[in-house]
């Protein structure tokens, strides 16, 4: 029955089209190399689309003191100086032109009183610094980029999953999956090839993320034998609703705290004045006033001198103390805390806050602008990731490269809001441009091994054809509740070991998955490969965390609760031999003198 | 919990269609599309939905509740009678994938004849300034997320009533955002009254009440369209005396009252 499949060769194939995969297939088009974009959903509608608050970027248009040391500095300090530095170097200097450029190409960005591109204050950035569009932000970045790839022509390959990547002794040759509407094979020869699929957030119950983030990316890299980093290393973002169930995990934006929103437990009490890291608590206002000047001034967009309010320290820090408040006792009523921002006008939260105003309103039956929120941690994005070179986003596999979150080393141990959408933007442009460069010092086409294709076709058909076996809504159910319960927030050497042990038997059992229906269409079916590819990236999480013998940013370690300098200059490394993931440590080089000094310059300069 | 009857439309261009019943337990806050994902994780796993976001933010999960166009995670149950079943079906505008899945790859094409963005050669963007009153129409045209409730209720397409290209409201959205953009440069009027056919509206409405978005689809985006068009084709004083007397027919557009355009540039 296996018949041919249609066969679309490029010169650089970009598997994803979320805000990194576009900015690359854009800059790969500029280069004159031809490219195909290829994606799971429809286009337009990746995890780039739900991105609110905004997109990082040190333009000084509100505060004419930040500069690019400034956002460089920031970065460093909430990845704990765990960051790639020169990515993190990269990343502060670009995103600005990368952010004007979006405007070139048609963004309509809020603005200041001088009519310039607005910016808005983050948690963890010194000077208010993410450009945003209300809080769609993600909408206008990727229908902007849409535009720009449409307006060039490019290739689109919609509703594509890829299951596999060939390859040979010199490198990647290739890519397979399927297409979902009808599920018949297809294969991209390519002289490149670009990750860009984004993250792994499946991997939890709850979580802010789509079906589409079971981690494909990360997985497929390390089938073709590149290396994962960081892996320990997962947000909780603070804040996602908790109730109504249906909706537990969605994401309450952090421009909500931006905007002056203030967290307050069962008994009314402020409670991340506690929270507050000693070595930064200067950076912070010392009270109430201090934090209601500040929230005045910067709804106002004026520079002031006040600090900003203690809501606004970084992710890791604020979902620890709402975690501790909730297994406290001091609670809200569905199992979070109080959020609330109606302390402000109602016509100003409902026009900075349109989406998050509707959200609560259409979803929960609750008036953000009458009352509190209740909210609580939810799986949001990895900082770990392929392991990539900053300037070209070359993995260690010769032609796979990978930008945005499905690559490590940017964020080091928590990220900083703001700093994704900057990230895709940057280092999508860099491995586009990488890309097309290897692309052009190949002379032959590439070659896909028919034998290498014939197995991906069978893995593909063997769900359909089993009969009984084990059904993966079930299967995945049981890992999500591993990593949520083992290898959450909060981690100890025996909880790992036990997630590594049970993730092991569902290892053993996906072996077995059986589905019914055909190939048209077939979100079970789907699911299969997702899920497989969601047990490696769990797997490795989990190895990931146990090595990891300390607590730094999001990885946080009750048995090791301190912040270990021994530990500062190693990532945690990943790779497979075979069926089986090996784990070890590589030393991170020295940074040069004066980028130290700068990464580690106190207060707000 | 008391639970409540679905029936949901099956099938495929192969397959004739039917209506499957399910049993679904119903939750507290629950909305439709946590109905079709417990169904496809305990009694149809094959059953064929999109979905992304689950906030009303991507616009992928479009279907016909009750008849009614609708984003599935943005509908309550609680909102309907749940003694009665409640009926989801494809959008009908579309052809039929499978289940609740239909081919929207149309939208795409069509939208690849919109001339694009094109800014001032002149001007350096780090120059740009405008004032927030002076993009704020044009940010309303940009919130849609591409969900394509207003193709499937506009009878134009629905019904597919004409042979002649018709880009629909959605892209006369689009349309609309790039012609009132604040620096944009092309003259799109020619496009819109041939090849986007805009002239095929008459203004029904329909798609402006299943926004999702909110957007005023025909008030702040159609109609300010057809005057433009009907400024730079029609000539201005036969449109005066059309609208002196009141007749509609020919001109709607110009006969409509004009809506106030905060974003417009004057052309
Ligand atoms: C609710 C929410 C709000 C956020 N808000 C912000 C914010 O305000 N600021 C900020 O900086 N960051 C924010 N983030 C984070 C940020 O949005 C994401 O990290 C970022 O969009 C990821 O972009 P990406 O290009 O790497 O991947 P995505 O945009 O997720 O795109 C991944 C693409 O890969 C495709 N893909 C995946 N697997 C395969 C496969 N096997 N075959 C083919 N295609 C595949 C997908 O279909 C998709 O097109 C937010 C995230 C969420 C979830
Ligand atoms: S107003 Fe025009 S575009 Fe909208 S539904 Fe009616 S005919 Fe279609
Ligand atoms: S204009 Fe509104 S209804 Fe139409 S596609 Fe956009 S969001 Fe959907
Ligand atoms: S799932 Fe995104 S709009 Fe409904």
């Amino acid at each position: 029955m296996i018949s041919a499949p249609d066969r679309h060769p490029h010169d650089v194939l970009v598997i994803g089209a979320g805000g990194a995969g576009l900015r690359a297939a854009i800059e790969v088009a500029a280069l004159g190399a031809s490219v195909g974009l290829v994606c799971k959903s429809l286009l337009g509608k990746a995890h780039t689309v739900m991105a609110e608050g905004g997109v990082a970027a040190a333009l000084g248009h509100v505060d004419d003191r930040d500069s690019w040391q400034t956002h460089f500095r920031d970065t460093m300090v909430g990845g704990k100086m765990l960051n790639n530095v020169r990515m993190a170097q990269l990343h502060a200097l670009e995103a600005p032109a990368r952010v004007r450029e979006l405007e070139g190409w048609g963004a309509v960005f809020d603005r200041t009183r001088d009519g310039r591109i607005l910016q808005r204050p983050f948690g963890g950035h010194t000077h208010p610094r993410l450009a945003h569009v209300g809080d769609r932000t993600g909408l206008e970045m990727i229908r902007t980029l849409q535009d720009r790839a449409v307006a060039m022509g490019i290739a689109v390959y919609m509703e594509h999953t890829i299951t596999h990547l060939t390859t040979n002794p010199s490198g990647v040759t290739g890519a397979f999956g399927y297409r979902r509407l009808d599920g018949d094979a297809v294969v991209f020869p390519a002289k490149a090839i670009l990750l860009a699929t984004g993250g792994i957030g499946k991997a939890y119950e709850v979580t802010s993320n789509s079906w589409e983030y079971s981690g494909d990316g990360q997985a497929l890299a390390l089938r073709a034998g590149a290396e994962l980093i960081d892996m320990e290393f997962v947000q909780f973002h603070p804040t996602g609703m908790v109730w109504p169930p249906g909706v537990r995990g969605l994401l309450v934006t952090e421009a909500v705290r931006g905007e002056g929103g203030i967290l307050r437990n069962s008994d009314g009490e402020r409670f991340m004045w506690q929270y507050l890291p000693e070595d930064r608590r200067h950076e912070y206002a010392a009270t109430d006033e201090e934090a209601r000047t500040w929230v005045e001034a910067s709804s106002a967009s004026r520079q002031t001198d006040a600090r900003r309010p203690p809501e606004l320290s970084t992710r890791d820090n604020v979902s620890r103390a709402i975690y501790t408040e909730v297994r406290e006792g001091r609670g809200s009523p569905h199992g979070g805390v109080f959020l609330d921002i109606s302390y402000l006008p109602a016509d100003h939260v409902r026009r900075k806050l349109p989406s998050m105003y509707e959200q609560f309103k259409e979803l929960a039956g609750v008036d953000i602008t009458a009352g509190p929120m209740e909210v609580g941690p939810t799986t949001h994005y990895v900082m770990g990731g392929i392991r990539v070179d900053a300037e070209t986003g070359a993995t260690t596999v010769p032609g796979l490269f990978a930008a945005g979150e499905v690559a490590g080393g940017m964020h080091g141990a928590n990220r900083l809001g703001g700093n994704s959408l900057s990230d895709l933007l940057v280092f999508g442009q860099r491995a586009g441009a990488g890309a097309a460069a290897r692309a052009a010092s190949i002379a032959d086409d590439p070659y896909m091994n028919p034998v290498q294709i014939r197995a991906a076709e069978e893995e593909l058909e063997a769900p359909l054809s089993r009969t009984g076996g084990t059904d993966p809504y079930r299967l995945r159910e049981q890992l999500q509740a591993t990593m949520q319960s083992l290898v959450g927030i909060y981690r100890t050497a025996s909880d790992l070991k036990d997630a590594i042990a049970r993730i092991g038997d569902i290892r053993h059992l996906a072996d077995d998955l059986c589905v019914p229906g055909g190939r048209a269409f077939n979100p079970g079916w789907n699911l299969v490969f997702e899920l497989r590819n969601l047990i490696d990236i769990s797997d490795a999480i989990a190895r990931s965390a146990l090595v990891r013998e300390e607590s730094r940013g999001a990885h946080s370690r009750l048995d090791f609760p301190a912040t270990e300098k021994a530990w500062v200059d190693r990532n945690v490394v990943v790779c497979r031999d075979g069926e089986t993931l090996v784990v070890g440590t590589s030393p991170i080089p020295p940074m040069p003198k004066d980028v130290r000094a700068l990464a580690e310059a106190g207060g707000g300069a | 919990m008391a639970n409540l009857l679905m029936r949901i439309f099956r099938g495929s261009p192969k397959e004739p269609g039917t209506f499957a019943e399910f049993e679904v337990p119903v939750e507290e806050g629950m909305v439709v599309l946590d109905a079709l994902h417990w169904i496809q994780a305990h009694a149809a796993p094959d059953l064929a939905v999109r979905w992304n976001c689950k906030a009303a933010k991507c616009g992928s999960c479009s279907a016909e509740v009750n008849g009614r166009p609708s984003l599935t995670c943005k509908t309550r149950l609680s909102d309907f009678d749940l003694d009665e079943p409640i009926t989801v079906e494809p959008m009908r505008a579309f052809p039929l994938v499978r289940d609740l899945v239909t081919d929207v790859s149309w939208n795409y094409e069509i939208n690849r004849s919109i001339p694009p963005f094109q800014p001032p050669a002149d001007t350096p963007v780090e120059e740009w300034r405008w004032q927030q009153e002076d993009i704020e129409r044009v940010q309303e045209y940009r919130k849609c997320i591409e969900c394509f409730l207003c193709q499937d209720v506009c009878h134009v397409l629905r019904n597919h009533e004409v042979e002649r290209p018709f880009l629909g409201p959605r892209f006369l959205v689009r349309a609309a955002g790039l012609e009132m953009h604040p620096i944009d440069t092309a003259d799109r009027t020619g496009y819109l009254k041939d090849d986007g056919g805009i002239g095929l509206c008459n203004i029904t409405k329909c798609c402006t009440e299943v926004c999702p978005e909110h957007i005023k689809i025909t008030d702040n985006a159609i109609i300010p369209l057809k005057e433009r068009v009907a400024d730079r084709y029609y000539d201005p004083i036969q449109m005066f005396w059309r609208r002196l007397r009141g007749d509609r027919s020919s001109a709607p557009a110009a006969a409509a009252p004009a809506a106030s355009d905060g974003g417009d540039r004057s052309s």
